[in-house]
């Protein structure tokens, strides 16, 4: 399964950027083996004026991912995924590393709605 | 019909003191148009008793599903971020939307069409004063300003207008004065308030409008007013002084000149300073 990390680097011992719209990387990850396949720098995302979460939303789509593993996610992110048929999961902490571990331990579930409101 | 904006860089300096109290020395006919959308307060120093009313909206868009074929054109097009392009369908946010109709521009399908989102109210009366009042106010959650303060710059009214402009140096500020004969900048003698009548002035300088300064709590700290009025070359117009009165009638909603007529003439004399500057020559216009 491919998923999305919003990470703090670009290595699977960054830490997890509890970010999701003003991450600094989306890394891609193959969660089975633990490896990542692309990462993207959201340096446009951060520096978005408005509706960072749309905008990294819509990278997330564009991608082709299945899921996002991330700390928190807001309400137009939410929607937003949902529309493109991302699963999220969100309270991800530690390293990248440990972020695929509690997904594959299933200590992540499948959030069913924005776990903080815009701009939190 | 001709129009001073009264403006500041920081909350809190007098804006409305000095429009309201301007507005009530001035020969009519005279209106004031509070642009502080935000927090409009006119109305508390000049009641208006019947109010005529109208919505303000922004135009938003809106996907027709069969014929759109998601190639994204609008979502890359929109810097606010108010379409998303999932890939499936494009999700739209009216919230993010500032209204300015690209995306229904750029869409090939011409999927696209434009609704109105109500974001506030305009309303105008008379006040027992005579004087009109023209009151903008943005619906509380919304975030975008400027066109309801460009809705309340279009009326059209007769004789002098005087603007109450919002806070700070930002495009709800220039969406204020933008258009204004003249802006008069009110600021208080502190740090906090010489810095952002500084910012204030670059902005003012930079929109080409002509621009003098008024200090409100006049007393210590002048000289740094006085500094920034040299730097710009525009004239201090008026001191209104620290008189714990003059916060008590504001505070009961009283203009300045009726509880405390000895006022009156620092006023008149703010009036007069405007029309010099409107009217260089000495001729009437």
């Amino acid at each position: 399964m491919k998923v999305l990390i919003t990470a703090e680097g670009k290595d699977l011992d960054a830490a997890v950027d509890p970010r999701f719209g003003r991450a600094a990387y989306f890394l891609v990850v193959d969660v089975e083996k633990t490896e990542i396949l692309q990462v993207v720098d959201n340096g446009a995302g951060r520096a978005a004026a408005q509706g960072a979460g749309v905008q990294a939303a819509q990278t997330a789509a564009g991608l082709g991912v299945n899921g996002l593993l991330t700390g928190h996610c807001g309400p137009k992110a939410f929607s937003a995924l949902q529309a493109a048929g991302v699963k999220i999961y969100t309270g991800a902490t530690g390293t990248v590393r440990e972020a695929v571990d509690q997904f594959r331990k299933g200590e992540l579930t499948a959030a069913d709605g924005a776990d903080v409101r815009g701009h939190w | 019909m001709r129009s001073i904006a009264v403006a500041s860089g920081k909350g809190g300096t007098g804006k409305t003191t000095v429009a309201v109290n301007l507005a009530r020395v001035m020969p009519g006919p005279v209106s004031v148009m509070d642009c502080d959308v935000e927090e409009p307060n006119v109305h508390l120093f000049l009641s208006t008793e019947s109010r005529q009313t109208h919505s303000v909206g922004i135009p938003v868009p809106r996907i027709d599903t069969n014929k759109c074929t998601v190639c994204g054109e609008c979502a890359r097009f929109c810097e606010f971020n108010a379409l998303g392009d999932m890939r499936s369908k494009i999700v739209v946010f009216n919230e993010l939307c500032h209204g300015c109709g690209g995306c229904t521009r750029v869409c090939p399908e011409n999927a696209i069409t434009e609704v109105q989102r109500v974001i506030g109210e305009v309303d105008q009366g008379v006040s027992a004063q005579d004087i009109r009042v023209i009151t903008g106010r943005l619906n509380v959650g919304e975030a975008l300003s400027p066109p309801v303060i460009r809705a309340v710059r279009r009326y059209k009214a007769e004789g002098m207008v005087i603007v109450d402009a919002p806070p700070g140096t930002a495009c709800p500020f220039a969406a204020a004065v933008r258009g204004s004969d003249l802006v008069v900048l009110v600021t208080e003698p502190t740090p906090f308030g010489i810095h952002d009548l500084g910012l204030a002035a670059e902005t003012l300088d930079a929109m080409k409008l002509p621009f003098g300064v008024v200090i409100n709590r006049s007393g210590e700290g002048d000289e740094g007013v006085e500094e920034v009025c040299r730097r710009h070359g525009v004239p201090l117009l008026a001191r209104i002084p620290e008189d714990r009165r003059i916060a008590e009638a504001y505070s009961r909603g009283e203009l300045v000149v009726d509880a405390l007529p000895q006022y009156r003439e620092e006023f008149l004399k703010l009036y007069r300073s405007i029309t010099d500057m409107l009217n260089p020559n000495g001729d009437e216009s």
